[in-house]
């Protein structure tokens, strides 16, 4: 018999039974409603744990900073080891370098330094840090009050709350406001008239620091601190667009150590944050940054090993879920082996009339089918209103709290279909043992069954 | 006795026994038989004689314990089952006494359940309904369900759905057992109509002795399992 005969058939049969059919394929909805619901749960908390850890900068992320054979600060104490030259700067020849390597997103510097705020007539310390423009993207600043950067060179500033606390009683008033900003900015000396360096540079390679004063308007208040990776801007409290941070001229720490290196002057880096696209590449160029001659970490084990556990997360997960999916089967078993008890008569009356041993399974197994497409279809609705609900809980708890909403469940859409294909699978399989004694059927037995 | 290819049906000591509980139960004993084509046979006998069983054999629903059954010189015997459901499909159409239509289709419906079967294309199916259903005079009644129809009317759907597939051979198993008389013999010139115009084989099983006497060629008695008399009737 041709497949859409069969359909109709099928569907024809289904209809007789209604009620009992009907009731059948609810039991397989709710099997299927809960592996859903299991599994959104599982997959939604997997994306969560991943945008948090994606915001956090660590997993797509490589921590870069000039190679030192320094003893001591978690280094294992040791021989002294001498390098075989003085170790390659971490200067912008190297950040171009590195930004030409495949995969590579972006690479920029920590740029993170003491300050004092003047506002109100009152000076403020606390430290002030240079953010990419890519962090607008990475889940970093969600939730914030106010906005991000308006643009990369934008004289603007993103308040921590507690300074913004600090600053004033009512820190959303803070928003459009005008701060003073005081820090130590590098000045370059000018030629020595009879250096070591003299005609190589402009600079003789010294600086002086001098006060400097800049103007920003506040724009954003971060509630929570945004983390940013191993160096980043997560530890600064007063938080500007990192190409501002970067002309500033801000003394920082390894300027010292700039002083100090034999050649011409150049400044360098204290560490530069290299961004791959995707952590799977995180390996490679992480290999490809260390043959360069840099000190280079990731966190990419760590994040192998989440996605691990989330994977058995998961399995389990799935595994409960199905549970009431193969309870449901015994039930197509039971509406099946019935139908054959009451159409034993009609089974002979095909078989006279032509019909296959292979067309009565066939039958029995597109109504099973279609009573596991019916289910799958309908649980996946209830699953994915089981998981709406779930968020709508999560956040309603949350925001009693005064925390930002998150969602805790995701139906994708591989679920729907995978879902949808196991409970047609698992329906078949339930129809096995029904079709399979249906087909066996004796028509002479059959026909004369009253 | 007929040449080989006119013979629509042979038997060559068809044996049929099946067990029930205890007892060996000689349902079909050795049976040798040629029936010729275009031929109306009728098999007559009393309760338990053997002649359903014979019809069932025939129509490839049972299988002999040993012996064959040709139809059309092909041995059911040795057929798969798959074989054996389109010989039921192609060469046979079957009459039961209980009419055997499927309640919840309509009439048009219940007659083109053999086409489904045979995977006759869906255009083809409508004029093919049509055929047979005019055939046996129910063109008024397509839409209706067999619970809407009377007794005739049900044996007469009947074998408009036994004729749709064009069957070399029909087989009808006390077509008008479930009948009165008039209605009987409606069904009975039905099946000389048809046995007379299309030329199909009709093997009928029948208690009435009358009735076969009236309107059937052939009257083969049987007698527990075996055939006591074969001839044409007095």
């Amino acid at each position: 018999m041709k497949i859409g005969d069969l359909a109709e058939l099928a569907g024809r049969n289904l209809r007789e039974a209604l009620l009992r059919n009907s009731l059948t394929t609810l039991g397989i909805a709710v099997g299927v409603a809960s592996l859903v619901a299991m599994l959104s749960l599982g997959v939604g908390l997997q994306n969560l744990a991943n945008n948090r850890l994606a915001s956090t900068g660590l997993f797509d992320a490589i921590f870069v900073t000039q190679r030192s054979n320094y003893p001591g600060f978690g280094r294992p104490e040791g021989p002294v080891i001498t390098p075989a030259g003085p170790p390659r700067p971490l200067d912008n020849d190297a950040r171009r370098q590195l930004e030409a390597l495949p995969h590579v997103a972006e690479v920029y510097p920590e740029i993170r330094f003491p300050t004092e705020i003047h506002y109100a007539g009152n000076p403020y310390g606390t430290i002030l840090a240079g953010v990419p423009q890519s962090a607008r993207n990475d889940g970093a600043f969600d939730g914030m009050k106010g906005s991000f950067f308006s643009g990369p060179s934008a004289n603007e500033a993103i308040l921590q709350i507690d300074l913004a606390k600090q600053l004033s009683k009512q820190p959303d008033s803070l928003l459009g406001k005008e701060i003073d900003v005081r820090y130590a900015e590098r000045q370059a000396l000018p030629p020595a008239p009879a250096g070591k360096h003299a005609g190589q540079d402009s600079s003789s390679g010294g600086f002086s620091i001098v006060p400097h004063e800049e103007k920003l308007r506040v724009v954003g208040i971060v509630e929570t601190e945004p983390a940013a990776g191993f160096g980043g801007f997560g530890r600064g409290r007063l938080l500007i667009p990192l190409q501002v941070a970067e002309t500033l001229r801000a003394t920082q720490t390894n300027d010292l150590r700039d002083l100090l290196r034999d050649g011409p002057p150049r400044q360098s880096y204290e560490s530069l944050t290299v961004r791959v696209n995707g952590p799977t590449n995180v390996k490679a160029v992480e290999d490809a940054i260390k043959q360069m001659g840099f000190s280079a970490f990731s966190l990419l084990d760590a994040s192998r090993n989440l996605s691990l556990v989330f994977a058995v997360f998961d399995l389990f997960l799935g595994i409960f879920g199905s549970l009431a999916l193969v309870v449901a089967s015994l039930g197509i078993i039971n509406t099946l082996v019935m139908a054959i008890l009451e159409r034993r008569r009609e089974i002979g009356v095909l078989k006279a009339l032509g019909a296959a041993d292979r067309d009565i399974r066939r039958l029995f197994f597109v109504e099973a089918g279609a009573m596991g497409l019916l289910g799958g279809i309908f649980g996946v609705s209830i699953g994915w209103l089981i998981g709406h609900a779930i968020n709508l809980g999560t956040n309603i708890y949350l925001s009693r709290r005064a925390l930002p909403g998150i969602s805790v469940t995701a139906v994708p859409w591989w679920m729907v279909a995978a879902a949808i294909a196991f409970s047609i699978a698992v329906s078949l399989c339930a129809g096995i043992y029904p079709a399979s004694r249906a087909a066996r059927l004796d028509p002479v037995e059959a026909l004369r069954y009253e | 006795m007929p040449s080989s290819d006119k013979i629509a049906i042979r038997t060559d000591h068809l044996t049929r026994h099946y067990q029930m509980g205890a007892a060996l139960v000689r349902a079909a004993q050795d049976v040798t038989l040629d029936i010729a084509a275009g031929d109306f046979v009728a098999v007559l006998g009393s309760s338990g004689s053997g002649k359903s069983t014979l019809l069932n054999l025939i129509a490839g629903l049972d299988r002999p314990t040993s012996g064959a059954i040709l139809a059309h010189g092909r041995n059911l015997a040795e057929m798969t089952s798959e074989e054996l459901a389109k010989y039921r499909s192609h060469t046979v159409g079957i009459v039961f006494q209980a009419f055997n239509l499927l309640p919840r289709m309509t009439l048009e419906e219940n007659v083109e359940l053999p086409l489904r079967l045979a995977e006759v294309d869906r255009n083809e199916r409508t004029a093919r309904v049509r055929e047979a259903v005019e055939r046996v005079r129910l063109g008024a009644r397509l839409t209706h369900r067999p619970t809407e129809l009377s007794g005739g009317e049900q044996q007469r759907a009947a074998l408009a759905r036994a004729l749709v597939n064009r069957p070399t051979i029909l087989l009808a198993d006390e077509p008008t057992g479930n009948l009165d008389s008039a209605t009987g013999d409606e069904i009975m010139l039905l099946l000389r109509e048809i046995n007379e115009t299309l030329g199909v084989t009709i093997v009928m099983v029948t208690h009435e002795r009358p009735r076969a006497e009236r309107f059937a060629h052939r009257m083969i008695q049987m007698s527990d399992g075996k055939v006591v008399s074969d001839g044409a009737p007095q």
